[in-house]
């Protein structure tokens, strides 16, 4: 019997931008249906490793397996079909500012599905209501607030029903109550819908509450990976300091 | 050895556009949505412009012709004048401003905020959706403007005749359209297909490889007009060579 490959795959992946080195030998796979949050200082490669997953970025050298299959030898037909597979919420939400937030969501079923009209109006206002965002369907991005753009970037990222949804800082802006929402809704995801999630975060709460398995980096390598309890007991001074903090995004 | 670089990268994204635009799959909904904004948004400024070219030019003509006692020839000369040159270049030059200039802030703010990230990551082939939709939509619309600019810039020369000379619109309109051949207007209107092509191409390339945020934003918008004004104008200079050549005074 085969076993299922794993949903997210890193094998010696190694990425710089000009002479800096921001992914240096990174290993590490999650299992689908599971989570993993990514933690460290800022500018340590944790935006640019999700980056990696979805086909942005390609590795200067290793591989970035999804489902088993290598994201930088796909053809473009194939990328695309992986791609829809995916859910990414970018740190800035990365909506289209030129068109409104229920187009914002719409959009990813209009270009994949063959859903009516009204069932993606009702799916869009169906994602919008559960990040918080029932009235803002005809509100403009530039009229939102930080976080309220996120949580509207989260619901676009949720139109397509990914396997595997990358978040880039959830909580970044959000009040505590509301980002504790979302934490709730991605660990919903991950039980009830067996969505892989693979979050950056610096909200230590959130990563406990939403990751099976954290991972540290730093300078581009993993300095820690395990349980919330395995870094909280880690022999890094730097794990130790960022796991005892209550900071958040 | 910069600019060198700058000039090879830019002939690749030209020759790319060319490519993907004559292969399937077509973007035709973004094509016309493109053809509308860029197209249709424009038609104020060019009306407006071409009457006053108009006016201004048959001042000069009439000034040039008065001396030799060929005033007569005003509305035939003007046509000419227009529609073989004045027309086409004014369109051009105008169209560079306020399409270019649009193309390389819109797509130079999308780069520096992930937009154009987030539509890749959503499976939408952004070359496709963002550039060759807006350089199709300007090769269609600057003949038409064209034809535009030179039909109000022939209203605002009878407006200025006849405020003069009492000229009736039938036979203002009969001189300047029987001066006109094949030769003279379909070659010149035809020509601003390739000016279309060119601010599209230059706006979309510099907002597209936009950096450094809103500063980069800013010098994309503004190098889109410097630098696809001068290709233009040198565009023109070989364009009407090659007029001349397949069809001869």
């Amino acid at each position: 019997m085969v076993d299922a490959p794993a949903a997210v795959e890193f094998q010696h992946v190694t990425k710089s931008f000009g002479a800096r080195r921001v992914l240096d030998d990174v290993n590490f796979e999650i299992d689908a249906g599971r989570s993993i949050c990514i933690l460290g200082r800022s500018g340590t490669g944790k935006s640019v490793t999700l980056k990696h997953v979805v086909g942005l970025l390609t590795p200067d050298s290793g591989h970035v397996l999804v489902e088993g299959e290598n994201i930088s030898r796909l053809s473009s037909r194939d990328l695309s079909r992986v791609r829809q597979r995916i859910g990414f919420v970018f740190q800035n939400a990365a909506l289209f500012d030129s068109i409104p937030v229920g187009a914002n969501v719409e959009f990813p079923m209009r270009r994949h599905t063959k859903l009516s009209e009204g069932e993606i109006v009702a799916r869009a206002r169906q994602l919008l209501a559960q990040v918080g965002l029932e009235r803002e369907y005809d509100t403009m991005p530039a009229d939102l607030s930080g976080g309220m753009r996120k949580r509207a970037g989260l619901a676009r990222a949720l139109a397509l029903e990914p396997a595997i949804l990358l978040v880039d800082e959830p909580s970044a802006g959000l009040d505590p109550v509301t980002a504790a929402e979302i934490d709730a809704l991605l660990v919903a995801l991950r039980d009830r819908s067996q969505t892989t999630l693979l979050v950056v975060t610096h909200n230590i709460p959130s990563a406990r509450a939403i990751g099976h398995e954290l991972i540290f980096l730093d300078q581009g390598r993993i300095i820690a990976q395990g349980t919330p309890a395995a870094l909280e007991a880690s022999d890094n001074p730097l794990v130790r300091q960022f796991m005892s903090s209550e900071g958040g995004g | 050895m910069r600019l060198l670089i700058l000039v090879g990268t830019a002939a690749q994204f030209a020759a790319r556009v060319i490519l993907e635009a004559v292969r399937p799959p077509y973007e035709l909904r973004e094509t016309v949505r493109q053809l509308f904004e860029l197209g249709c948004r424009s038609l104020p400024l060019i009306a407006a412009s071409g009457f006053a070219v108009g006016v201004v030019l048959s001042m000069h003509t009439r000034a040039s012709l008065a001396r030799f006692g060929a005033e007569a020839l005003i509305p035939a000369g003007l046509a000419l004048a227009l529609v073989r040159e004045t027309g086409p270049l004014t369109a051009g030059l105008l169209l560079s401003g306020r399409i270019g200039a649009g193309i390389g802030a819109e797509l130079g703010a999308m780069k520096v905020t992930e937009q154009i990230d987030a539509l890749e990551a959503i499976a939408v082939d952004s070359f496709r959706y963002l550039v060759v939709t807006r350089v199709v939509a300007c090769v269609i619309a600057l003949p038409i403007l064209t034809s535009v600019m030179n039909l109000t810039g022939m209203l605002g020369g009878f407006a200025a005749e006849t405020s003069i000379t009492g000229m009736p619109f039938r036979t203002y309109f009969r001189l300047a359209f029987s001066s006109i051949q094949f030769s003279d207007l379909i070659p010149a209107t035809l020509k601003t297909a390739v000016f279309g092509f060119i601010i599209a191409t230059v706006a979309s390339y510099l907002g597209t490889h936009t950096t450094r945020g809103t500063e980069g934003v800013g010098q994309a918008s503004t190098r889109s007009v410097v630098y696809s004004s001068i290709l233009l104008i040198l565009a023109n200079v070989l364009l009407v060579r090659l007029i001349f050549f397949f069809y001869p005074v």
